[in-house]
């Protein structure tokens, strides 16, 4: 046996790691009276009494490809394999707003994801789903407003009570501006647009949460585990503080929020981050904002294995790195999990790839017995010190953001993205150096030969039979029905009204999603993304 | 010889924002004493082109993470033809599998930096490739 002293053990987010855990360092980070009970404030355990017991985890898969009708029968396979929820893809010319013809699109339409240009797309996509019943997640931000609008104006269209709908949208602008960069607006008119949707589906639909602020890419651009939760709750605030500056109340604008975070790296940190996480959040919606419904307290999630920690060396490692994912976002009590599959390093997952994420899940459920009891991590000394640390060091961070100036300033100065991104260097220095390992990159490295990747095909005739469609309904619309929408919709935003309204007059003409983005560009202007490093 | 340091344009054209890695080559070019400029998300091939006349760059580096490198590339390499910038060496970086590699060398990009590649591989072949 060896004597020497064990290495320095440190996790990503800065909290050292000793080698036994007793009663005493629970006691010394602050002690137990947090911990609670599952389904009681402030929720460390879980925001449930029974969590899984009483229904597991929805398992949702992202997805969306090329045309509305390749989606639609795609989202009817993934409800067949057992999905419970779905979770849209946009391609990046509907991401950013513009439309299939804008020439910024060319080679993008439909390459990773859906095309939407018109409600006809939404409405094909999505035909003979029940709205009512499978929850949907759409994955849009800087083009939100248009696309929401047809969500819901294809939802009245089928009289459906918008009130009925369950699902989200993104939605969460200030995490684009970091990471991901799908801003269309400035930084204050994107929040205020953020809020107009706030706004419409607390009064219209308030089971449908609006926006899912998202921790995951402030992690996938460089961020600490703590950060991603300090930086993602700052965020969670700034929604709010806005909403209530709109005469909105605390209860209703927190139970529309959901919260979308990244989970790689060290299985015990993520745990503790996500444990602590749910109890800060409670504690400031509680202490902060005087909110008292306890279901507005619940920081409900999807949660699921990230891109960050898959790696493109033999890729088939990153099918147990899902595993590991998937066991700690389990570990760690979410609501949703989805899980990246293991070709998702180098493509949109094959249909194969997809399925074994999805099983994946599944047998946590079903075969090893995750669902078995709630937080069955409670009560460790090191969990319950460890989530006591990440807590305190979440506070840490958030006050020293809000004595720089807030989120908000820092993000439209472009101090965050600097911050995150030189975090990301030094990672993959210390990754090239070997002090991060990582298996198949720095450690039991194999010598590979470049192989031809299955990528998800890009056909170029989807691509024009989406310009012939857009051209149809181009064509076949009411014109002048469309310019007055759109005028409308200009005066609203120009006047500071909620766009919701005329949005969805606009999109039920069949206005595209250019023309809605490019009438609220009118008014509002383009982001300039600051360079800073 | 001159003791200018390598002047390098670092440019995402398209829609893709997947920007981290294009920031961290930006960071290591850098460390290592080169002069970036980088463009930003979204910029067109020409605004692209129009930069690198401005700047007048040893290298041009483009990132693309969405699948649509070789459009792009295609006419990033035409609008840079048009305003008669050559001499230049030109990368491509990000989400680029191996059976698009011979299209790219026959843009005229010399090198191929797939997501993954170790930064000192890039530093070094710009360092090799860029005359001095």
């Amino acid at each position: 046996m060896s004597s020497r002293e064990p290495d320095r053990v440190e996790w990503e987010s800065g909290l050292e790691v000793k080698v036994v855990y007793g009663p005493e360092d629970v006691t010394g980070s602050g002690g137990d009276a947090g911990i609670g009970r599952p389904g009681e404030y402030p929720f460390t355990r879980g925001i449930h009494p029974s969590m899984y017991r009483s229904r597991p985890f929805t398992m949702r898969q992202y997805s969306g490809f090329g045309t509305a009708a390749e989606t639609h029968e795609r989202f009817l396979f993934l409800i067949e394999q057992g999905n419970t929820g779905l979770n849209v893809a946009f391609d990046l010319p509907t991401q950013c707003g513009l439309d299939s013809d804008d020439p910024m699109a060319e080679g993008e339409v439909g390459r990773v994801g859906m095309a939407v240009d018109s409600l006809a797309d939404m409405e094909e996509a999505f035909a003979d789903i029940p709205l009512n019943e499978i929850t949907v997640s759409l994955t849009i931000n800087g083009a939100a407003v248009p696309i929401l609008a047809m969500y819901f104006a294809m939802a009245r269209k089928r009289d459906y009570d918008l009130a009925t709908l369950r699902g989200n949208s993104q939605n969460d602008i200030l995490k684009e501006f970091i990471g991901r960069g799908t801003w269309i607006f400035p930084v204050e008119a994107s929040i205020k647009l953020v809020g107009d949707t706030i706004e419409y589906c607390a009064q219209n639909a308030p089971r449908y949460s609006p926006v899912s602020v998202c921790g995951y890419h402030i992690r996938e651009s460089g961020a600490t585990p703590a950060q991603e939760m300090a930086y993602g709750l700052a965020i969670a605030r700034a929604y709010l503080d806005h909403s209530l500056e709109r005469g909105l109340d605390a209860n209703r604008v927190a139970r529309g929020l959901t919260f979308n975070f990244d989970v790689f790296g060290n299985l015990w940190e993520q745990v503790c981050k996500f444990r602590a996480g749910r109890r800060l959040w409670a504690k400031i919606l509680k202490e902060q904002y005087g909110v008292t419904d306890p279901k507005a307290m619940h920081m409900r999630m999807i949660a699921g294995g990230g891109g960050g920690g898959l790696t493109i060396e033999q890729p088939e490692n990153n099918i147990m790195r899902g595993a590991y994912y998937a066991l700690a976002s389990a570990l760690s009590g979410t609501q949703t999990m989805a899980l990246c599959s293991y070709d998702e390093a180098y493509t949109i997952p094959t249909e194969h790839a997809a399925k074994l994420s999805l099983r994946t899940m599944q047998l946590l459920v079903h075969e090893v017995g995750l669902a078995d009891t709630v937080d069955p991590l409670a009560g460790s000394y090191f969990i319950e010190t460890m989530t006591n640390e990440m807590e305190a060091e979440m506070v840490r961070l958030m006050s020293k953001l809000d004595a720089e100036g807030g989120i908000v300033a820092a993000v439209a100065e472009g101090r965050i993205q600097a911050e995150v991104n030189r975090q990301a260097y030094e990672r993959e220095r210390r990754i090239a150096g070997g002090a991060v390992k990582k298996v198949g990159v720095n450690i039991y490295r194999e010598e590979e030969a470049e192989r031809a990747v299955a990528m998800h095909p890009y056909r170029r005739e989807e691509a024009d039979a989406q310009l012939d469609r857009l051209r149809a309904i181009r064509a076949g619309r009411d014109a002048a029905a469309v310019a007055t929408a759109l005028d409308e919709l200009r005066a609203a935003a120009g006047e500071g009204r909620n766009v919701m309204p005329a949005a969805i007059d606009a999109v039920e003409a069949y206005a595209t999603v250019g023309e809605v983005c490019a009438a609220l560009r009118d008014v509002f202007g383009t982001y300039n993304e600051p360079i800073l490093f | 010889m001159t003791s200018r340091p390598i002047r390098v344009l670092m440019a995402k054209p398209g829609l893709d924002g997947h920007d981290v890695g294009v920031k961290v080559v930006c960071r290591a070019l850098m460390d290592a004493g080169m002069e970036v400029i980088y463009t930003g998300l979204r910029s067109s091939p020409a605004a692209i082109a129009a930069a690198a006349a401005d700047e007048d760059p040893d290298v041009v580096g483009l990132s693309v993470l969405s699948g649509a490198h070789l459009p792009l590339a295609a006419k990033v390499v035409d609008e840079l033809a048009k305003l008669q910038v050559d001499g230049v060496l030109l990368l491509a970086g990000g989400n680029i599998p191996a059976q698009d590699h011979d299209a790219l060398r026959q843009l005229g990009f010399g090198g191929i930096f797939p997501t993954g590649s170790p930064l000192d591989e890039i530093v070094g072949y710009i360092e090799q490739e860029v005359p001095r």
